[in-house]
């Protein structure tokens, strides 16, 4: 398992008090971990901070709103992930 | 400080986009209906306008980092301390730091003193959001100016 899932997966922990043990990189941060905005919030200043990254909410938000784009892509955990990932990559570039 | 209208702050003394500053003082009304009810005998400024005027200081940084171009609105409250009475006619200073800007959020650190006393101090957070209206951005940069908060030429910045 990648190692930014296990700090997410820590940080959604931590953040929301949900066990560690139920959080799986198939979890839907939303559907499935029952994650409101306002704790998705906490959960993005906890990962800004961890990877040194924005995560683009809004823009993310906006292609949902728009059905660019479905939530699964960004709030299933393992997509969650490579997202961060691809972030991280990009600051690094 | 116009408690009535929510109004807490009664002037940005220094902005400093650059190092994401800002500064404010608030004086306590003297006379206050609230004082009435908090407490008979003994009026003490609520804690929560406490919070509040540290939020609203905080909102107006974040209000001038934006241009007047977004909103910003309190969400969430982090380690605030009350640390000792403030009352009324005690001129509030208070500061407040962005500590960081996320997409759609913000979060500062800010803090009040009397006097040099330290009073107060929290974490907040503040979604940043479009404006709903044209008629609530055009009051809010008119408030500003009011208290000092140049739209077109920030302090500093």
């Amino acid at each position: 398992m990648s190692s930014t899932f296990d700090t997410i997966a820590n940080i959604i922990s931590e953040t929301c008090d949900i066990p560690r043990d139920s959080i799986k990189p198939e979890s839907h941060a939303i559907n499935d971990l029952g994650i409101d905005s306002l704790d998705f919030l906490d959960i993005a200043f906890a990962i800004d901070k961890a990877f040194g990254i924005m995560m683009p909410l809004e823009k993310w938000t906006q292609e949902v709103n728009e059905g660019k784009a479905t939530t699964d892509q960004y709030f299933v955990l393992k997509n969650l992930s490579e997202r961060i990932d691809e972030l991280v990559a990009a600051k690094g570039a | 400080m116009r408690l009535e209208y929510f109004q807490l702050i009664d002037r940005i003394v220094d902005l400093n986009l650059a190092d994401r500053n800002i500064s404010s003082v608030a004086t306590v009304p003297t006379t206050n209906p609230i004082f009435e009810g908090h407490f008979p005998g003994f009026p003490l400024m609520p804690g929560v306008l406490l919070i509040e005027a540290m939020a609203q200081t905080a909102g107006w940084l974040v209000l001038a980092r934006h241009e007047f171009k977004r909103m910003a609105i309190l969400c969430a409250v982090r380690d605030a301390r009350l640390r000792t009475f403030v009352t009324p006619g005690q001129q509030l200073s208070i500061k407040a730091h962005l500590k960081h800007e996320g997409s759609g959020y913000t979060v500062l650190e800010a803090k009040g003193s009397v006097e040099g006393n330290s009073v107060c101090e929290a974490t907040v957070m503040l979604r940043v959001v479009d404006f709903p209206n044209a008629e609530m951005r055009s009051h809010m940069r008119a408030y500003a100016a009011q208290i000092g908060l140049s739209v077109e030429t920030p302090v500093d910045g």
